[in-house]
């Protein structure tokens, strides 16, 4: 009697391991947090996926075979995500989601690209994931963290065509991170800043900083950091009676801004992410998430349904999971997603999403440009 | 040269603006002996008044001097009202305790006051309007100086004069020199002390509302958080010039401004606030009671 029951057993899980593992379904791994700290940000992702993945399958599947999930969780800890990399291999996914976080995915990467798979982030933004070349097989459907510093360069430089600009920051993460990147590109750009300064925010008034963009002969500003103290220095700036153009970022692109600086507030620039929650397909996935989960959807949801629907439509469109086939197809093509329509560039970051140039004009911001 | 000039008026403005706040720390220190951290509050409580009052009353129709006036004395009589009322919840009670207690109470106070606004009114940074127009006669040099920086040096420069003389000449100002040198001899020569300190605050809390309507005037915006700042840096200003003295206050917050606006204009901004304290330890190095403070042996 042990006898067949140990025999059933064993068969058994040759069965399922056949009946799961066999090469007519298509793997989609999809690692992130999805317990701890940051599980917020992990799990909107992997609701996504489900929901994709479930459509696509009721439609038949990509290439004649149903898709399947393998969901890891790496808690967005390097090491861990190391390991989950590593597992999912050898379960043989084609394609992944994920990884969440930057370091997280940094840490996997190496181990994808060894064994050829293509791997798709909704929410890494370190520029050095693209930037730097390493990963060829890396794409995200989110923008890199220099992604406004470098809008905001090339529309200085290319649509107002100024020369002399000026780069000033509140020294806070934020704000000095941006202000570094937009160096950075005006350098590469033969446009050396004449002027690179913090400020201290919070502080009484910036008539010393004001002055001294005035000396510089500065046509532009650009200015990393918060509404309050870019507030400031506008009103300085117009009270001095200097038309000196004001580029700033998605911290000064609020209301709260014009309101406080009213009428020097007009003809100052700002990025901010383009809106995509109003597009019928973003729409319609958020009201999906409503009607199978009850909630809203969280944190990057939208950018996790549209990589999945990238990821999935290349195979389909490759005819192949290969690595070569994949990229080619992400490269090749543009996908129809919530986020917009979007393809991918050499580097792996994503065409048609991101950040778009907003003007105040009577009292409130005004898309001028992408 | 022209630079020069312009970093010179832009640190004298931002001078007088400590000045004018750190004239209240320093009375209120000389007479009493206490930092009263909530006198930065104080200082935002009147901003705010004024706005509100500014509001209501150009619903009637008020425009110009008038408003500014009219909605600074409102100010003045509604934040002289709070400074009275602090020292006789906060600070009176606690007047035979030892010294540390006061001081507890004056930060607990600072920090309750300030979430009382934060709750009360806004989080959010609320527009100043402009409340005075640009003077004509300033026009020509209006690229140095504005008609706003203007008002606030010359305020500074009228309330130092009024104070030192009412403190030097007034009935007032005979017993507040006499209660700060000795409580317990002054009240033996029948000096009401407690109506003496209250004056006190009352003087200092209506100076930091001027303070809070003319800077807010100037800069154009004000939230909860502002006294905070403004107090420290008065605060450094008082201690530079030697806390308990008027002139030195004012000579304090002037040294503060030029020195943050000198640093930040011919070195770096990233560096102002370096500048600004460095050279508060470089003076108290040398002048432990500060620039004309006096020192003097600890009362028991």
């Amino acid at each position: 009697m042990k006898r067949i029951l140990c025999m059933l057993t064993a068969a058994f899980f040759v069965f399922c391991a056949g009946g799961a593992w066999a090469d007519d379904v298509i793997r989609l791994g999809v690692p992130g947090a999805h317990s701890g700290d940051l599980a917020s940000y992990g799990l909107p992702s992997a609701y996504a996926a489900k929901l994709v993945v479930d459509d696509i399958n009721a439609r038949g599947g990509v290439m004649g075979k149903q898709v399947v999930i393998l969901q890891e969780d790496d808690q967005c800890k390097p090491e861990v995500a190391a390991n989950v990399g590593t597992k999912l291999v050898s379960e043989k996914v084609d394609v992944v989601l994920g990884h969440i976080c930057s370091g997280a995915t940094k840490a996997a990467m190496n181990i994808y690209k060894d064994a050829g798979i293509v791997v798709m982030s909704p929410s890494a933004t370190n520029v050095e994931l693209t930037k730097s070349g390493d990963y060829p097989n890396f794409f995200r459907t989110i923008s890199p963290d220099d992604a406004q510093a470098l809008l905001q360069v090339d529309f200085a430089l290319n649509t107002l065509k100024v020369k002399k600009i000026a780069v000033i920051h509140d020294k806070g993460d934020y704000g000095k991170g941006l202000a570094e990147f937009a160096q950075g590109f005006l350098i590469e750009r033969g446009a050396k800043p004449v002027l690179f300064e913090g400020i201290t925010p919070g502080a009484v008034d910036y008539s010393a900083v004001v002055q001294k963009i005035k000396r510089t002969g500065a046509e532009a500003v650009i200015y990393g950091g918060y509404h309050p103290e870019a507030a400031k220095i506008v009103s300085g700036m117009r009270k001095k009676k200097m038309d000196t153009i004001f580029i700033s970022d998605d911290g000064v692109r609020d209301d709260t801004f014009i309101k406080v600086a009213g009428r020097y507030a007009e003809g100052v620039y700002a990025t901010g992410p383009i809106d995509t929650t109003k597009s019928p397909m973003a729409i319609a996935a958020i009201e999906q998430h409503k009607k199978v989960y009850g909630t809203e959807p969280g944190a990057f949801y939208l950018n996790a349904y549209a990589a999945s629907l990238c990821l999935l439509q290349a195979i389909d469109k490759a005819g192949a999971t290969d690595f070569i086939s994949v990229t080619n197809a992400l490269r090749a093509n543009w996908f129809d997603t919530p986020l917009g329509k979007i393809s991918f560039d050499e580097k792996g970051d994503a065409k048609g999403i991101g950040f778009a140039v907003y003007q105040v004009q009577d009292g409130r911001y005004v898309e001028v440009g992408k | 040269m022209d630079y020069f000039f312009e970093l010179f008026f832009g640190g004298l403005t931002r001078g007088s603006i400590y000045a004018l706040i750190a004239l209240g720390y320093t009375m209120v220190y000389g007479i009493i002996e206490l930092i009263n951290f909530a006198h930065g509050e104080i200082y935002m409580i009147g901003a705010f008044t004024a706005l509100i009052a500014a509001s209501a009353l150009s619903l009637l129709g008020l425009t110009g001097p008038s408003l500014l006036i009219l909605a600074g004395l409102i100010a003045v009589v509604y934040s002289a009202a709070y400074g009275f009322t602090i020292e006789k919840i906060a600070y009176k009670p606690l007047r035979k305790a030892q010294r540390l207690s006061p001081l507890i109470s004056a930060i607990g106070m600072s920090i309750f006051l300030q979430n009382y606004v934060l709750l009360a009114q806004t989080s959010d940074f609320l527009s100043f309007p402009t409340l005075v127009d640009e003077f004509a006669f300033m026009e020509p040099v209006s690229h140095i100086m504005r008609s706003s920086e203007l008002l606030i040096v010359v305020t500074t420069a009228i309330a130092t004069v009024l104070l030192t003389l009412f403190i030097k000449f007034s009935r007032m100002g005979k017993a507040m020199r006499a209660t700060a040198q000795d409580k317990t001899m002054a009240m033996l020569l029948g000096i009401d002390i407690n109506r003496v300190i209250s004056v006190t605050f009352i003087i200092g809390s209506a100076l930091a509302a001027v303070g809070g309507v003319l800077i807010s005037n100037h800069i154009g915006q004000i939230n909860f958080y502002i006294g905070f700042i403004a107090g420290i840096k008065a605060f450094t200003a008082a201690v530079l010039g030697g806390i308990g003295s008027i002139p030195g206050a004012v000579l304090g917050g002037l040294i503060l401004g030029w020195t943050e606006s000198f640093a930040t204009g011919y070195i770096s901004s990233d560096y102002e606030d370096v500048f600004a304290f460095g050279l508060l330890v470089f003076i108290l190095i040398f002048r432990p009671a500060g620039i004309l403070g006096r020192t003097s042996s600890e009362k028991v």
